[in-house]
């Protein structure tokens, strides 16, 4: 209280020496102490205005406000809100002339109480005193502010201090394992049609496998010997080579093919336009030649075409030397690889005949010079035939020279027939793994038995003919014939084993070759090392027509396509065709085929369906040639008519013929 | 015509290299590769050069070739592939795991 009053008297005087001071300024113009009762005197400084009078008069009115004239009167803020800036209507008109700050301290605040402290005990000696007079309240006061100096903090909301606590926290730790990342293989295929369809007829296939395993259970005892063997024969296959065996063969044929172009072509597409210029006559093109290294000493003894893969024949090797008897061999060739047989089978006897079964393609039928005969399965892997007859099992004695197949039996048993010199005509049948024979007939010296002129019937026995070729007849099943080497043709029935039903005689020497036409019923042809070609109808004794080749026959054969050609060879190299159609005394052909006019000829074979035949030699060559127009002629229709096609037409054109040639024979019998 | 196989284990592998080398010795041919099936030529009779192009590019050619014709009929397959240039020929004989490949002038 004390200090704040001297501190405004302070003020106060300080105020009071102002305005004295000023005093004493104006002071100097009047005399001292003297001031206060003189009047004002005006005296014009220098550098006051000159006004008039009127002007001096001049009434200013003046305003006295309460506003601030050094407020602003036009502040202006920024109104986010209208975004503008507004005038501020209100301005402050507050003047502050003096601040001053004050510095008294309550004297229980804490700054008052660091400075009593400061100051020492004197001063709470005066409070002391103060107190006293204030009272006895006060007094306990103080000793209470006393004590509470030797403090206890007090706890409150401005004085906290926090405390917290935690709990043990685990240390953590990572643990990681890895699994081995699972086998990753990249694969990539494309899914085509065909590689779907291939995977099914995987499974079908599977399938079907298991189905033969629940079956093949119960018969396993069988089955095992044979596994095994089979096992033992297939070692498993070496990597390259052997697995390439096919793709070779096709490959091979393919180069052949190119090597061979123009023979291919020709025998496709070449039609000898000449014979148009040469009326009657054909040709024969050369085409492909076969031979087999290994065969070059041996001659063709046989040849047969494969009636279901019309590219395909056998042919038979062997010698007709008797003195030089050897081995033999069984090769087939096909039209698509002329340089190498594909199935070739060596013998240890030279073959005389073969014959490959009509239905069966993989079974051939051949005859031996030693009088065995043998049956080959191509599917087999063996070089060895499957069926082989033996001095037990009724070979013949002699060269076995005509083998046939025939229909299966009645117990649908493959069986097939044979001929031979030792007179005996044979049946053989394929039993399961043996071949059964049954002599069908013996060929008993014609004399002996027929119309014999002398009257003596007695069979001359222990006399055999040797039977040199025999045929049977397309239609009739149980009709064949026989020729023999004394040169008589003998017409037989299977059913008949001692009798002949008719005998011709037909030629002065072996009848090599007899053959029934493939059309009319009634014909047959028969050729003989005596020159001739003999061609007959079975139900007159004397031949039709006769031709006479001027060189010994190897063989006779019918065309497939027409009743009245048929081609001979002859030994001289030369192959004869005769279409009797066009020319009944005199061969449209007459050429020789091997460059050598040693070779003879010795087999001649139609195929079935293409207009080529072969002709085998002697020096084991197989030679193709290809057939003129002119000598695969057919009939000539008048225009406008159609060509009648099939059997009946070549059967009428044979039965023409042969009228022509009956009527004068009835005429003149 | 199917080809009626005449295998004989006695000389299966002889017949083959027989078979190989007659058509080696066939009129104007220039070399025979043959391949397996993922392209490899394992056996040639031209120098290594050219086998190794020949096999990689006819590789293709058969796989693209065999692919079209099964995909038009998958029960059909490749028999045989043949490419006449002017020059000469290859012909391609495909297989289920080889293919065998030779280069013919036929002209010569």
């Amino acid at each position: 209280m004390s200090t704040f009053f001297s501190q405004t008297n302070m003020l106060l005087m300080s105020v009071w020496s102002c305005f004295f001071g000023q005093d004493e300024e104006d002071g100097t113009e009047m005399g001292e102490g003297d001031e206060w009762m003189q009047g004002k005197t005006l005296i014009k400084p220098l550098d006051q205005l000159d006004l008039t009078e009127a002007e001096l008069k001049e009434e200013f009115t003046r305003i006295l406000t309460a506003n601030n004239p050094h407020a602003p009167q036009n502040i202006v803020r920024y109104s986010f809100k209208e975004r503008s800036y507004k005038p501020i209507s209100s301005v402050d008109q507050l003047a502050v002339h003096f601040v001053l700050e004050g510095n008294l301290l309550h004297q229980d605040s804490d700054e008052a109480r660091r400075q009593r402290a400061k100051q020492g005990l004197p001063e709470g000696g005066e409070d002391a005193g103060d107190v006293e007079e204030g009272g006895g309240e006060e007094r306990a006061d103080s000793v209470e502010s006393k004590v509470g100096k030797k403090e206890q903090k007090i706890t409150n909301q401005f004085n906290f201090s926090e405390r917290a606590s935690q709990t043990l926290n685990n240390p953590l730790r990572e643990r990681g394992c890895q699994t081995e990342p699972p086998p990753r293989a990249n694969f990539s295929a494309t899914a085509n049609q065909w590689e779907i369809y291939d995977v099914y007829l995987e499974v079908l296939q599977k399938q079907e496998k298991n189905k033969e395993k629940a079956k093949a259970v119960p018969k396993k005892d069988d089955d095992k010997g044979r596994e095994l063997k089979t096992f033992l024969l297939f070692p498993p296959q070496s990597d390259d080579i052997t697995k390439v065996a096919k793709v070779a063969k096709i490959i091979e044929r393919m180069v052949n093919q190119n090597t061979f172009d123009d023979i291919a072509q020709d025998f496709k597409y070449f039609e000898d336009a000449s014979d148009e210029y040469r009326e009657q006559e054909g040709t024969l093109l050369p085409l492909w030649k076969f031979q087999y290294d290994k065969a070059k000493r041996l001659s063709v003894t046989a040849l047969c075409w494969n009636e279901s893969y019309k590219d395909l024949f056998a042919v038979g090797l062997g010698s007709y030397d008797f003195t030089k008897q050897g081995r033999g061999m069984l090769v087939f060739y096909s039209l698509k690889n002329s340089t190498f047989p594909e199935y070739i089978y060596p013998t240890t006897s030279g073959i005389l005949c073969l014959d490959i079964h009509k239905h069966l393609p993989y079974l051939v039928a051949v005859g031996f010079y030693d009088g065995c005969v043998a049956v080959y399965n191509l599917k087999e892997e063996t070089l060895q035939p499957i069926y082989k007859s033996t001095a037990k099992s009724g070979k013949h004695t002699d060269p076995v020279w005509q083998v046939k197949w025939q229909k299966d039996d009645m117990d649908n048993n493959h069986n097939f027939f044979s001929v031979s010199s030792d007179g005996r005509v044979v049946s053989w049948t394929l039993v399961k793994n043996e071949l059964v024979f049954t002599d069908i007939i013996k060929l008993s010296l014609a004399g002996a038995v027929s119309e014999g002129p002398e009257g003596v019937q007695l069979p001359i026995m222990g006399k055999t003919s040797c039977g040199t070729s025999f045929d049977f007849h397309k239609q009739i099943d149980y009709l064949f014939l026989v020729g023999t080497e004394e040169g008589k043709i003998h017409k037989c029935s299977k059913a008949y084993s001692s009798q002949f039903l008719e005998t011709y005689n037909a030629h002065n020497m072996a009848v090599d070759a007899v053959k029934w036409n493939h059309f009319h019923t009634k014909v047959f042809i028969s050729c003989s090392s005596d020159w001739t070609v003999k061609i007959w109808d079975h139900t007159i004794k004397t031949p039709m027509f006769t031709f006479d080749l001027n060189a010994s026959v190897g063989d006779v054969a019918w065309s497939p396509y027409s009743s009245t050609v048929f081609a001979a060879v002859t030994t001289d190299g030369k192959v004869h065709t005769f279409d009797l159609s066009i020319n009944k005394y005199e061969a449209i052909c007459q050429q020789p085929v091997v460059a050598k006019k040693k070779t003879k000829l010795t087999h001649i074979e139609f195929n079935p369906v293409y207009p080529i035949i072969i002709v085998g030699d002697d020096r084991g060559y197989v030679t193709s040639l290809k057939l003129s127009p002119n000598l695969r002629k057919k009939p000539k229709e008048k225009k406008g008519q159609e060509l009648p096609k099939g059997p009946e037409v070549e059967i009428a054109k044979m039965e023409k013929l042969l009228s022509l040639l009956r009527e004068p024979e009835n005429s003149n019998a | 015509v199917t080809v009626l196989i005449h295998h004989c284990i006695l000389y299966k592998k002889a017949e083959v290299e027989e078979t190989l080398k007659r058509i080696q010795g066939q009129k104007g041919v220039q070399g025979i590769i043959i391949v397996n099936a993922e392209g490899i030529p394992i056996k040639t009779t031209l120098d290594n050069s050219s086998t190794v192009q020949y096999a990689g590019l006819i590789h293709q050619l058969v796989m693209k070739a065999r692919s079209t014709v099964r995909d038009i009929d998958p029960q059909n397959d490749l028999t045989f592939l043949r490419v006449r240039s002017k020059k000469n020929e290859i012909m391609i004989a495909p297989d289920k795991d080889y293919f065998l490949i030779v280069i013919q002038n036929p002209s010569d």
